[in-house]
């Protein structure tokens, strides 16, 4: 008597444990697609970059040609500068870089940097023309850098200290040299 | 005398001969260029030929706004970038490569088939597939009728218990 009853519960369990496999591969399907959800909007509320972070390390090549690499100018300050030719406020503050610039291009522990984002060669030489730039800038291929700042819009200005740490950002144009020279200088003194 | 008036006369021509050679120069180089002006000119690319390739990219700064008909100087300038390359003489294709390569394949209306993009194509297929068979087994349920409680089928447990049994015996006869 007991035995069939063992028999009829034992029956009942096999059938309930064995594995159903069409629904076990769509509920792990759905939960593969909720965490990548999850991820994806965890990267997207990490906003923008915060003093203090690592700086993303990136290569940029110059439209002269020259390759410059984060990594490798590690005991210098460099100061990152993304911008548009499209761009108005980028326009504002292009001659106050440019003084800045040559005010501490002698040291030689200062390099600025300009990504022209989402620009077309040709009017990316017409700007740096028209501002007389002289520090290296070259385009920002597959918008990596920009993404890698996770900018927001242009112009945006980062600098770096020596140790590859963001030190100062900056999310709007510089009013003045001597605000881009204060800012650099509290970064050099660090 | 007479060989002096010879000898003019042969200056005369010589000079005839080589006025005729140079207008023989003139007329030909004259030619050559009327030629030159004659040979096809590469034909203007038109707005609906950049456009065909604009509205399948979208530019960075304008998100769900198709490039071909973004008010933005950028995208202008993207556009401009198109009918240059166009008439330079680069295919369609070439010039989808030139700005994936240069901006990103976010620029592209329907995202490359690599990597995570696979799901793009995958997901929508795949639900639409696994919601018909959850509606063909929810239609099915509704047509067959729930099988009826039948004694037979239950298991009949029977005890030694004398007390037990009596309680069986009376929910049978419920």
């Amino acid at each position: 008597m007991a035995t069939e009853i063992n028999d009829v519960a034992g029956q009942a369990t096999n059938e309930r444990s064995r594995p159903r496999w069409g629904r076990v591969l769509a509920w792990l399907g759905l939960a593969a697609l909720l965490l990548l959800l999850f991820f994806g909007l965890l990267k997207a509320q990490k906003g923008q970059m915060k003093v203090g972070e690592k700086a993303p390390d990136f290569t940029l090549t110059s439209f002269d040609g020259q390759t410059y690499k984060l990594a490798d100018l590690k005991g210098k300050v460099v100061l990152v500068n993304i911008w548009a030719s499209w761009c108005k406020p980028c326009e504002q503050e292009a001659a106050d870089l440019e003084a800045a610039w040559r005010y501490y291009q002698a040291r030689g522990d200062v390099v600025f940097l300009g990504v022209a984002w989402t620009d077309t060669d040709k009017k990316s030489f017409e700007y740096l023309k028209k501002f007389d730039i002289t520090y290296p800038n070259g385009p920002d291929l597959g918008t990596r850098i920009y993404q890698a700042y996770r900018a927001t819009g242009v112009p945006e200005t980062y600098i770096i200290d020596r140790n590859g740490i963001l030190a100062y950002v900056k999310i709007s144009p510089f009013e003045s040299p001597a605000e881009i020279q204060q800012a650099i200088d509290t970064v050099i003194g660090k | 005398m007479k060989f002096i008036k010879s000898l003019k006369d042969a200056m005369k021509n010589k000079i005839w001969l080589s006025s005729l050679v140079a207008l023989g120069f003139a007329v030909l180089l004259i030619g050559t260029a009327a030629a030159q002006d004659q040979s096809p000119t590469p034909p203007a690319i038109t707005d609906d030929q950049v456009n065909a390739i604009a509205r399948q990219m979208y530019c960075p700064v304008c998100e769900n706004t198709p490039l071909d008909v973004c008010p933005t100087q950028a995208c202008a300038e993207w556009r401009e970038l198109i009918r240059d390359e166009l008439a330079q003489g680069w295919s369609e294709q070439q010039i989808k490569d030139y700005f994936v390569q240069r901006f990103g394949a976010r620029v592209l209306a329907t995202p490359p088939a690599t990597g995570l993009n696979w799901l793009v194509y995958l997901i929508p297929p795949i639900a639409f597939l696994a919601g018909a068979i959850l509606l063909y087994r929810v239609f099915q349920g509704f047509r067959k009728p729930a099988p009826e409680p039948s004694a037979e089928a239950e298991p009949q447990v029977t005890s030694d218990d004398p007390y037990i049994e009596r309680i069986e015996e009376e929910l049978r006869k419920q």
